[in-house]
């Protein structure tokens, strides 16, 4: 084929729709190629979209996005086998513009979304696979699709295919992830009727409600449960690290099961029905596991750039945030026109600058840690959920007699210094 | 060489849930797809062209959302797409909706030149009666040539047709003049998996679409919920089937127990005499 584009996006997800959304407006020739039906078909997640990096490509897109429910309270759930120690957040200004963050269904939103970047004028192209870079001189000057007379050439292609991107790793610009780079999550949309969510989560019609699960619900493996609620449904879902599966030898959906049936849970979904069934992996290696992400005529965005930070389950945002930053560089980029690596390379150096690359390396060393030392959520989590079971117990027992019997069984596997020992290194990987 | 293909977007029926009140199909429940038996026809038309040239138009009526079939059948191969949407086509049955394409294609041979051939989908998924193509063609006073399962030849110097229409015990070869109309089987042609020249294209495309007003000389009576005779006395939903019995044991005690039953109900599995048809 004879025409040529300025940009090639690969996958419309949120990170290359930002991207092709920004390049469209800027007047750039965009094609975005999607293998999914349309887009959202594929893609997964547990569902929160936070609104500040949207709103920085779509100002008040509130306003004619399909949203679920904006999320007016954040609870986190320590769980044992029968009890939770509980924490949260519910504030009312979360209910109003310009909100904190949503619920959303990914098929809905990514293909209005996506739509948005057509509006703009790039131009879609869904049901297609891209198969390969096509290099030449060491630059990357097109793709090649699976589709007949399938080649098409760009100034740039951006990959944003995903957590596997397999074009990237092509490229050479990394290898196939370590189980302990990425979490495997499973994921059900289970529908409710919203007077049911509303009973039940305590929420007005219009309000949402996220709880994050710890402890109990993924058996002690490093991850965490979710339950969000969507307008006439709720996502359950649980994510644990993929060797963290391997080495418990835990199938995950009997993990997703598991949490389901979970005592603590079970009430809140009684009387629903299974809409869909999801599974994706999530590029949680953090900083240390972010690839190389520029090259001759290509960057790298979203989950295949591996940017997803575990710790406050953002991912969406920085996908987005990434699309918007590669587009602002090929827009400067064409200017001069000059695509080589160098002059792209300050994507990254914008990237890593911005929230997104701070964020990450603040978290860099986190979740390997609490790989490497489980009793964090086998030990600490039950441990704190006995402490204030106790504590509440009214039982004739002196409180005081109460205090000393939890120190001495919270210090009793561990030794003082073993729980100081611990505690200061949590405090120095989340600091 | 112009040909024009008749479409309809239909909901998947394959996963469609029925209302079990009003034992309506709740439209809802299902994506808008293509017509099956549609992507033949546009198929077909695409061989017919690049084997004889010419140009492919594709009519669809249906609301604003059937603009994807159309651009579906240009990923295809398909050149110009019209389609007729208008509240008022609304509610149609078979000879209402015949009348209104019928009508269309009159405005699309003004337009675009003389129509050769017309070729529609053997039936749709939605209603599955098979009446709109016939209905097409005698509207326009053309032959319908209805089970196409291949075409034999056109020969477009004598402006003829053969086809081999389809019958239970083989096929027959029939001749006919063009311009007419065939409504194509499904195992005509295995559709092609679309070029990316034509996905490109079908991105850019825009149908044209006309409503009743654009269409001169319509009768409004003849269209729509009014012009449809068609009573529907009852619908309903096919009864679900008794659930089946799990045999459960060791391969002696299951062989033993479907011996047994077939020994209870050796009736269904005796000849029945079979009525010549």
């Amino acid at each position: 084929m004879d025409e040529k584009f300025d940009v090639i996006v690969v996958g419309a997800g949120p990170a290359g729709t930002a991207c092709a959304y920004e390049l469209a407006k800027a007047g750039l020739k965009v094609i975005m190629f999607e293998r999914g039906e349309y887009p959202g078909s594929k893609n997964v997640m547990g569902g929160v979209l936070y609104r500040k990096q949207m709103e920085e490509i779509i100002p008040e897109f509130w306003k004619e996005a399909p949203l679920e429910r904006p999320v007016v309270e954040q609870r986190f759930w320590m769980m044992d086998e029968e009890s939770m120690v509980t924490m949260g957040y519910k504030g009312l200004e979360w209910a109003k513009e310009p909100y904190n963050n949503f619920t959303v269904l990914r098929a809905k939103f990514d293909q209005w979304f996506a739509q948005k970047a057509v509006e703009q004028g790039a131009l879609l192209i869904n049901e297609t696979v891209v198969e390969a870079c096509i290099v030449e001189d060491n630059r990357v000057v097109g793709v090649r699709t699976d589709r007949p007379d399938g080649d098409v050439y760009a100034d740039v292609v951006v990959l944003a295919d995903g957590v596997n991107s397999l074009l990237a790793k092509q490229l050479g610009f990394h290898k196939e992830w370590r189980p302990d780079e990425v979490a495997l999550a499973v994921m059900e949309v289970l529908k409710l009727p919203s007077e049911k969510i509303e009973d039940r989560f305590n929420l007005e019609p219009d309000q949402g409600c996220t709880i994050e699960m710890f402890g109990d619900v993924t058996k002690g493996i490093l991850g965490t449960a979710f339950l969000y609620t969507n307008k006439e449904s709720v996502n359950i879902g649980v994510g644990t690290t993929l060797s963290g599966l391997m080495k418990a030898k835990i199938r995950p959906y009997d993990l997703l099961e598991y949490v389901k049936n979970h005592p603590m849970v079970k009430p809140l979904l009684e009387g629903n029905e299974s809409q869909e069934y999801a599974a994706h992996l999530i590029p949680e290696g953090g900083y240390n596991s972010i690839p190389k992400i520029v090259g001759n005529g290509v960057v790298v965005v979203g989950d295949a750039a591996h940017l997803v930070n575990a710790i406050h389950r953002e991912g969406s945002n920085m996908a987005m945030a990434s699309g918007r930053m590669a587009a602002e560089t090929i827009i400067t980029a064409r200017e001069v026109n000059d695509f080589s690596e160098n002059m792209l390379d300050s994507y990254r150096v914008r990237l890593m600058d911005s929230f997104v690359g701070q964020d990450l390396k603040k978290y860099k060393d986190t979740t390997h840690t609490f790989e490497h030392h489980p009793q964090y959520f086998k030990e600490y989590i039950p441990m704190l959920n006995r402490a204030a079971g106790q504590m509440f117990t009214v039982d004739g027992t002196p409180k005081k007699q109460k205090q000393k019997e939890i120190l001495r069984s919270m210090t009793e596997n561990r030794g003082k210094l073993g729980v100081l020992q611990d505690l200061y290194r949590a405090w120095k990987v989340m600091k | 060489m112009h040909i024009v293909v008749c479409v309809k977007q239909v909901p998947d029926t394959k996963i469609i849930k029925m209302n079990p009140k009003t034992n309506t199909m709740d439209r809802s429940s299902a994506p808008a797809i293509m017509n099956p038996y549609d992507v033949y026809a546009v198929e077909e038309a695409v061989r017919i062209k690049e084997k004889y040239g010419g140009t492919i138009s594709v009519l669809s009526m249906g609301p604003p959302p059937a603009v994807s079939t159309l651009k579906k059948c240009v990923e295809m191969g398909a050149d110009d797409t019209y389609l007729i949407s208008d509240r008022r086509f609304a509610g149609a049955d078979t000879l209402a909706t015949s009348y209104a394409l019928a009508e269309a294609l009159k405005k699309i041979s003004s337009e675009k030149g003389e129509i050769d051939l017309v070729i529609t989908g053997k039936q749709t998924i939605d209603g599955d009666t098979g009446q709109v193509g016939p209905g097409i063609a005698r509207r326009l006073d053309i032959p319908p040539l209805t089970f196409v399962q291949k075409i034999k030849e056109i020969d477009l110097g004598n402006r003829k047709i053969s086809v081999h229409r389809k019958r239970e015990d083989g096929y027959e070869v029939v001749e006919s003049e063009l311009p007419c109309l065939l409504a194509v089987e499904s195992g005509i042609n295995e559709p092609r998996y679309a070029p990316l020249p034509n996905m490109i294209k079908a991105a850019r495309h825009e149908p044209v679409v006309w409503s009743v007003d654009d269409l001169e000389d319509i009768d409004i009576t003849k269209l729509g919920l009014k012009g449809s005779p068609t009573i529907v006395g009852k619908v309903w939903a096919p009864p679900k089937s008794e659930g089946a019995e799990m045999i459960e044991g060791s391969t002696d005690e299951v062989v033993a127990r479907i011996v047994d039953l077939v020994m209870e109900r050796k009736e269904l599995f005796q000849d029945k005499e079979v009525q010549p048809s």
